[in-house]
């Protein structure tokens, strides 16, 4: 099975994965481990805002909502990406 | 032995959405807001249980996602519980959603606090296929767990009880000892050692708790830490930089995602081997997410947002008109009986124009505000104000706020009513000093509830026929300008990035009736408290100041001279009856019908010319070399300085002012009818006043609270002074532009 790292912003809606790595440090970085998002934490995108942005995922039972510059620190495995 | 009528602190804790202030509530009875949007629960909330004998005073923390000083709550929580040292903590976490949940909890057992686990809306869990298992969960964390349902009250005896015999135990912190890997592990382990050997800060935290923080890189802690011991910081400090130093190179990562990792690492082993089981079958697309597909859909989502919030306003109208009109009946009456009891005299002048119209003009919008509140707060519970957050915060950072502004907006009356006051606290939600700032300034912009009643009357004098419609503008104009004024000072004076977003969205609730009803209540009270203390006495200072210092000798001679020449018209006999007219029910016989008349002049014109001279009429005309630009007379200047004591007063002001400008008026004619009936009124100049009641100076509680929340005088003072500049620019546009296209006549 084909497995490709992309970033959280290029994921399509209904898309699953893993999160590989979140780049973020600091202030933001504190912000998304404390809404659960660290490396192998399984992630959905439910969708994306009228304006394209924010974008909503599924994580660990919830719905969290951030916007594509921060979705741009998540690096997730995704299946059969080239 | 149980301790004889003794009084227990105990906290209450958890994240924003888990139900905790509903468990408060259901706990102590007091009536706070219950919201479903993250953060809204910023104030320390106290409230008080009766149990066995023990007096338990429980303190409702702030909600937080964990305990990381990342934002002002999560700073008051931490303080509070190492500073108060409660004697133990009810954790409330959701049952659906125990793993982030849990993140929490692992802080604070790892600063040792006594910790009892209400596990909530356990029975939405189970619905959705989630099953728990306490006892074993309890025994792994070791602290006792106990299920709630909240909502209805289920699980809070016990969970009391519980409570109160771990308070009983008053053992000693006992901080939770996790293991954060091989690179962590050592250095924590030799920095503990290091603290507990040389005391440092041990009198507030646990040593393994402070070395964990100087790991994490924790501001407070490190300049608590700097001012205690500079040597022992700098060693610490020391430490901690090499074992960033070494991660970076190895990992790319540092301390403070390590530990994370490991926590979160910790609560994953602890839901195993059947702690935690999720029913595969059970885990469709919930009722929430169905809702959501619809009502945040790219073409749905904003036109069901616009409808909704024009729904609000067409709800608020159309149930209230009734009931005002009652009210507005029962003030008349009490006025007519006033008129015929009191003698003539300063007195009747207090109680007529001073008393009854100022708080009865207040009191006329109460349902109007009722039915507002209820809307709010139906949004507020169901969890669609923050999917409103989510789909405006694209709109939002192009103004250089946050989407988490919305709120603040919106309490202050963003939708239809509000106040400023709740407003500018809710700001505390930002943790960007530059982006709440620039929404707690621009705020005091939107329709607060004592704004609401003002522009009501203007429209409902000026633009009958557009009731809703001009009222549902007049919230856009709002909103347009609280954003371009935060654009123009988040680029000037507060310039500077942008925050993380990150918001959570709650599931979709169906709030209770009788936790809307509560709301309502609370909120509709506050207002009518306000309406009977401030604004009655700004009602009687007011009055003063317009009654004083009244005419002198000579002009009130020349008025007499006035009335004599009338009365020297009419036979010597009738002229006693002519005299008594103004004061009963007298019939008016016709011939002197003109005579009456002239008389009824005469009273006018005194009655002006005194408030002219009275100290506020004085102010106002000062005034008027300014505000003749923007088409506003001496009595709309004195009535804009009563508005800032509480926006409200304008009405009962201008009320004042024209009552007392008509005197001998039998009819209570409505102040809206009064003015549209005014020649020196005209569409324009209503709307035009409305922009700059809009724009100018927050009242002073607001004020007040500004200087609170930045934490500076200068802000306070800033929002009078600027806003009033931009109130009256923006006036001055209208005005001007509207004369030369003759939109005046």
């Amino acid at each position: 099975m084909d497995m490709a790292t992309i970033l959280l912003r290029r994921m399509a809606a209904g898309q699953g994965g893993v999160i590989a790595k979140v780049k973020a440090e600091g202030e933001l970085g504190r912000r998304i481990r404390d809404m659960g998002l660290v490396p192998g934490t399984p992630i959905q995108v439910q969708g994306r805002a009228p304006l394209k942005d924010p974008v909503a995922i599924r994580v660990r039972n919830f719905t969290l909502t951030l916007r594509n510059n921060e979705a741009d620190y998540i690096h997730v495995d995704v299946e059969g990406e080239a | 032995m149980k301790g004889v009528s003794s009084e227990v602190l105990i906290a209450l804790a958890g994240n924003p959405n888990c139900g905790k202030t509903t468990l408060f509530n259901a706990i102590t009875g007091a009536r706070q807001h219950v919201g479903n949007y993250p953060g809204i629960t910023v104030e320390k909330k106290e409230g008080f249980y009766s149990l066995n004998g023990c007096q338990i005073r429980l303190v409702d923390l702030p909600g937080t996602y964990s305990l990381t000083a990342y934002s002002l709550e999560e700073l008051v929580a931490r303080d509070f519980l190492v500073q108060d040292r409660p004697r133990a903590v009810i954790n409330i976490v959701d049952a659906s959603n125990l793993e982030r949940n849990l993140y929490l909890t692992v802080q604070l057992l790892e600063l040792g606090l006594p910790v009892t686990l209400a596990l909530n809306m356990i029975d939405a869990a189970m619905n959705r296929g989630i099953e728990i298992d306490a006892a074993e969960l309890s025994r792994r964390l070791r602290v006792p767990v106990v299920p709630t349902v909240a909502r209805v009250g289920k699980g809070k005896e016990e969970l009391l009880e519980t409570v109160l015999s771990v308070a009983e135990e008053d053992r000693p912190w006992e901080p939770l000892h996790i293991s954060y890997g091989p690179d962590i592990d050592p250095v924590l382990d030799q920095m503990e050692a290091l603290i507990r050997k040389a005391q440092f800060l041990t009198e507030a935290f646990p040593a393994r708790w402070t070395a964990l923080k100087y790991l994490e890189g924790d501001e407070q802690v490190l300049t608590k830490g700097r001012e205690a011991d500079w040597a022992i910081s700098s060693r610490l400090e020391r430490l901690s930089d090499q074992v960033t130093v070494h991660l970076r190179k190895t990992l790319d990562t540092y301390p403070e995602a390590i530990i994370a990792d490991h926590r979160y690492g910790f609560i994953a082993a602890l839901l195993k081997g059947g702690v935690l089981k999720q029913n595969k079958k059970a885990d469709r697309l919930y009722l929430s997410d169905q809702l959501d597909r619809v009502l945040t859909n790219r073409f749905f989502g904003p036109v069901l947002m616009f409808i909704i919030l024009y729904a609000v306003y067409q709800f608020t109208f159309n149930y209230s008109r009734l009931p005002i009109e009652w009210i507005e009946k029962g003030f008349a009456s009490l006025s007519g009986f006033a008129e015929t009891v009191l003698p003539r005299g300063p007195l009747k002048s207090l109680v007529i124009s001073g008393i009854i119209d100022g708080v009865g003009s207040v009191v006329g919008f109460v349902p109007l505000i009722m039915f507002m509140f209820l809307a709010i707060a139906f949004l507020e519970d169901t969890g669609y104000l923050a999917r409103v957050a989510y789909m405006l915060d694209r709109v939002f950072r192009t103004f250089g706020l946050h989407g988490n502004s919305v709120m603040a907006y919106i309490v202050s009356g963003g939708i239809a009513g509000g106040c400023a006051v709740p407003g500018v606290m809710a700001t505390r939600t930002l943790r960007s000093s530059r982006e709440r700032l620039a929404t707690l300034l621009t705020a005091p912009f939107m329709n607060c509830g004592a704004k609401f009643p003002v522009f009501a009357m203007l429209i409902a004098a000026f633009f009958p026929a557009n009731h809703a419609l001009m009222m549902f503008c007049v919230t856009l104009l709002s909103w347009a300008s609280a954003l371009v004024v935060a654009k123009f000072i988040r680029s000037t004076l507060l310039r500077g990035p942008s925050t993380p977003f990150l918001l959570e969205l709650p599931p979709y609730r169906l709030p209770t009736f009788k936790g809307l009803l509560i709301h309502t209540w609370e909120r509709t009270w506050q207002y009518i408290q306000k309406a009977g203390t401030i604004i009655l006495a700004f009602s009687m200072l007011f009055w003063a100041l317009m009654a004083f210092p009244g005419l002198d000798e000579r002009e009130r001679g020349r008025f007499e001279e006035e009335r004599a020449a009338v009365l020297s018209q009419v036979e010597p006999g009738d002229r006693e009856l002519l005299r008594t007219i103004g004061e009963g029910e007298t019939e008016i016989p016709a011939e002197f019908s003109e005579a009456v008349e002239e008389l009824k002049e005469v009273d006018r014109r005194e009655a002006q010319a005194a408030l002219k001279r009275s100290y506020a009429g004085r102010l106002g005309t000062t005034l008027e070399a300014v505000t003749h630009w923007v088409g506003f007379d001496w009595r709309t200047n004195v009535a804009l300085l009563s508005g800032f004591a509480a926006k409200e007063i304008i009405i009962s002001t201008l009320g004042t002012a024209y009552s007392m400008g008509e005197t001998g008026d039998e009819e209570s004619v409505s102040l809206s009818r009064r003015l549209s009936g005014d020649s020196g009124w005209n569409p324009l100049k209503a709307f035009t006043l409305i922009v700059f009641i809009m724009l100018y100076a927050p009242c002073f509680a607001t004020v007040t609270c500004i200087i609170k929340e930045s934490g500076a005088w200068k802000w306070g003072l800033f929002s009078v002074v600027f806003n009033t500049l931009v109130a009256l620019l923006a006036s001055l546009l209208i005005y001007q532009g509207g004369l030369r296209l003759r939109l005046g006549v």
